[in-house]
């Protein structure tokens, strides 16, 4: 029989992929494509801007320039190559074992390399498209500074495209085998764990060396020293480093073919071995992750935890947030986000610790109250990623089982409520515990203290309000995995839309702070006159309004919800 | 206990429901037939209250759907085509939470969650999570969060759709009893046999048009039928006899 082609396999995937983008220009989805394009070339251009300013640094550096760029180059394709194993393995398992269209590809005539380069392919768009987006400006910074020309670019994409190969296969490979190994309903969780605990692992391995003792060379004994290090490769064994060697040798002139070569012929070993593997372990991993769960759960203990502790409210609002706790407690791919979580907040605090504010030579008032000021402004960011995360989502996890809902006679308020709650009590505390906490490391005074948390707390209600509101505004009824649904597009509008209020907020209090710290520079008692409230009072509404009004919207939005 | 007052749903241009007009009085079981795509579930999720209807109204013991809605549908339960649930809670949890949406809790919701799931076979799986249940003991499980509330009408979606036949047949006399007892029961179905035998009155819906309504001596007679069987019947309104013979040609 003959065999489908590739192409014909993958027909239904881009085809969807088609329909999706007309199915968007027909709902007038111009405006989306002008703010995607506007965000990701405003990224493009400030990566390729930070990025030329230093290459073009380095390259005025006799002999330790070129050192530099190329270290900064393969230690950029290193932390790619590590993110995109991951992804890979995360990915792989959707796509290999839980997608839709598996049973119709498995049940049809069709053999076991097609159906592996196929969800390969798959699986190699799915978690590298960003990586490669992100090597566009990377790279484009690199062949402007050094001058490559034209031919640059389709060299660039020679050496790119095994990069994001290897880590596919790779990842595929280890998910083949893991989903081989472990029990199968487990594997999936199993993953998310690992994956989360090794890159939470790394983040944390990566500060606690603090690479930016590599930007002070006085920490050297010499000069030869430092060039030692930067010469030797990270390993000789590194696809990533093989990567940086054929781009820098190119833009330097001094062209070796023998990285490309290995990149290529490593890629395409790989995918040979990784068929091979696919071809004795698949089935038996296909017929694994098929089995059904054996798990018994009481769930008595949330009923008189939780339970206990909520009961002055009505029953729906009780069995509503006590719904969404088990459910989140039990998706092992979203409570150990908490792990990635809480690393973030250690790295977090460990910066702020790090800070040279006081050591040495003391610094003024107005650096600290400074500091501490933008630290909400980063505390803010963070919050908001947390918030895009967990709360964005919330609306969009309720879409297969809206049908319960809107038939019941349950009060969208009070799902609403329940959904604001459940993620904004968490997101306080971390806020609260964030803010205090590196207030407490920058030994701020009493008064910013107060400023900081008041400041937090108002951020943190606007920021889950606006969270739910733009997951209500753009929901993803049809997403299977809730880490998917804060990369859409509306995720990108809630983060625009919090970033400018966290601007517009912390910009409205500094004129207000600001008088303060001048009347505590020159020894001047405070005087709180009608500008620092009149300023006070921009920040204060500015928070009500960005939670009362997207709350609204979302209510609005809700009702007109059809299944 | 329900009516659909000129109930009509366009989908852009697209007219799914166009001025239907029914009443399903109480102590009734109401058959909706129709083919594929005439607008059935458009039509019963619109009584539900999950979609909007772009004209007309439902109301549900007098109370409108959309103007009243929770008055509306604290009469109703409402089982759907396909049994979405969640996952990661198990099957007493799922019933409590729905008791709980409808304002019922403690002892009362616990003995009516456990009566239920012992009819439908479930008492040994009431501790295990759903994500764990087949697609047919999902279904048992949403008929009976369906019943958990006590509804005095119920809409249904295609029940009998992966049942076993001892769940199929537990599900008639569950829905006998429940229309001989005062309760109102509004599904649509298209296995016809069924619907023959149960149905005290039957609708049939085409292209978003009621064409047949009544009991099936009323629909014969409408028709001049004589002593047709539902299927003849359903074959002539729905134009598919011109499929019969394509089915023929196709089997040669």
């Amino acid at each position: 029989m003959n065999q489908p082609s590739l192409l014909h396999v993958l027909t239904p995937k881009w085809r969807t992929v088609r329909q999706r983008l007309r199915q968007e220009r027909a709902a007038g989805g111009g405006g989306k494509l002008v703010v995607l394009a506007l965000v990701g070339s405003a990224f493009w251009a400030g990566v390729f801007g930070l990025l030329y300013y230093i290459l073009r640094y380095f390259r005025g550096v006799e002999e330790l320039g070129p050192l530099l760029a190329s270290k900064m180059l393969g230690i950029a394709l290193l932390s790619f190559v590590s993110i995109l194993i991951l992804s890979n393995v995360i990915t792989a398992l959707s796509s290999f074992f839980l997608a839709k269209d598996l049973d119709l590809l498995v049940a049809a005539p069709v053999d076991w390399l097609r159906l592996y380069l196929a969800k390969l392919a798959e699986t190699l768009v799915h978690s590298s498209w960003m990586v490669a987006l992100m090597t566009v400006p990377i790279l484009a910074a690199y062949g402007v500074v050094y001058r490559g020309g034209f031919l640059f670019i389709p060299y660039a994409v020679a050496v790119v495209l095994p990069l994001l190969v290897l880590p596919a296969v790779l990842g595929s490979a280890l998910t083949l085998v893991l989903v081989n190994v472990f029990p199968a309903r487990r594997t999936r969780d199993l993953l998310s764990i690992i994956a989360l605990g090794a890159a939470a692992g790394v983040i944390l391995l990566f500060r606690l060396i603090r690479p930016e003792q590599l930007a002070r060379p006085e920490g050297f004994r010499n000069l030869l020293d430092f060039i030692a290090v930067l010469r030797t490769p990270t390993s000789p064994f590194l696809p990533s480093e093989w990567a940086a060697r054929s781009i820098m040798g190119y833009l330097r002139h001094e062209f070796d073919p023998l990285p490309l070569i290995l990149l290529w012929s490593t890629a395409a070993g790989f995918i040979t071995l990784g068929a091979m593997l696919h071809r004795q372990l698949f089935t038996a991993g296909f017929t694994k992750a098929q089995e059904g769960a054996e798990r018994f759960v009481r769930g008595v203990l949330w009923r008189r935890t939780v339970g206990s502790i909520l009961f002055a409210l009505p029953v729906a609002k009780r069995e509503f947030v006590l719904k969404d706790i088990k459910l989140f407690f039990r998706d092992t791919s979203q409570w150990s986000q908490l792990i990635l979580l809480a690393v973030l907040v250690v790295v977090y605090l460990f910066n702020i610790n790090a800070l040279p504010l006081h050591r040495g030579e003391p610094v003024g008032f107005f650096y600290v109250t400074l500091v501490s000021f933008l630290n909400l402004g980063l505390a803010g960011f963070v919050l908001a990623s947390i918030a895009a995360r967990f709360i964005f989502p919330a609306v969009s996890l309720e879409g297969r089982q809206m049908w319960l809902l809107r038939s019941s006679p349950l009060d969208l308020r009070a799902l609403l409520w329940s959904k604001y709650w459940v993620g904004t009590i968490p997101l306080l505390v971390l806020a609260l515990l964030l803010t205090g906490l590196t207030n407490v490391l920058l030994d701020v005074s009493l008064f910013m203290m107060v400023v900081g948390l008041v400041t937090i707390t108002a951020l943190t209600l606007a920021v889950a309000a606006l969270a739910l509101c733009y997951g209500t505004l753009y929901p993803q009824f049809e997403t299977e995995n809730a880490a998917q649904i804060p990369t859409s597009f509306g995720g990108l509008v809630f983060m625009m839309t919090t970033v400018a209020l966290l601007a517009a907020v912390i910009f409205s209090l500094w004129q207000a702070v600001y008088a303060y710290v001048q009347a505590v520079n020159e020894h001047r008692p405070v005087a709180v006159d009608g500008w620092m409230m009149f300023f006070f009072a921009v920040g204060a509404t500015l928070c009500i309004v960005a939670t009362a009004v997207p709350l609204r919207i979302a209510l609005r939005k809700m009702e007109t919800f059809e299944f | 206990m329900i009516r659909l007052e000129g109930l009509t749903k366009h989908y852009g241009s697209f007219v799914a429901l166009d001025h239907i007009t029914v009443h399903v009085p109480r102590g009734v079981l109401y058959g909706c037939l129709g083919p594929n795509g005439a607008g059935k579930t458009t039509m019963l999720r619109m009584i539900a209250g999950i979609l909007r209807p772009t004209d007309g109204r439902v109301l549900i013991g007098g109370d409108d759907v959309q103007v009243d809605s929770i008055a509306a549908k604290m009469r109703l339960g409402f089982i759907p085509d396909r049994p979405f649930v969640y996952d990661k809670l198990t099957g007493a949890e799922f019933l409590r939470f729905v008791a709980g949406l409808y304002g019922q809790e403690g002892d009362v919701v616990e003995r009516r969650a456990a009566e239920l799931l012992e009819v439908f076979e479930l008492s040994s799986w009431k501790d295990e999570l759903i994500e764990a249940y087949s697609h047919g003991m999902r279904q048992k499980l949403i008929i009976s969060s369906a019943l958990i509330h006590r509804p005095e009408c119920i809409v249904v979606d295609e029940p009998m759709v992966g049942l076993d036949p001892k769940g199929a047949r537990l599900l008639k006399d569950i829905f006998r009893q429940f229309v001989d007892r005062g309760g109102t029961v509004l599904m649509s179905t298209h296995t016809l046999e069924v619907a023959e035998v149960m149905c005290d009155q039957i609708g049939i819906l085409q292209h978003g048009k009621i064409v047949a309504h009544g009991t099936m001596a009323e629909i014969r007679l409408a028709h001049a039928a004589g002593n047709a069987s539902l299927e003849e019947l359903f074959l002539k309104l729905t134009g598919g006899h011109a499929v019969r013979e394509l089915v023929e040609v196709l089997g040669r």
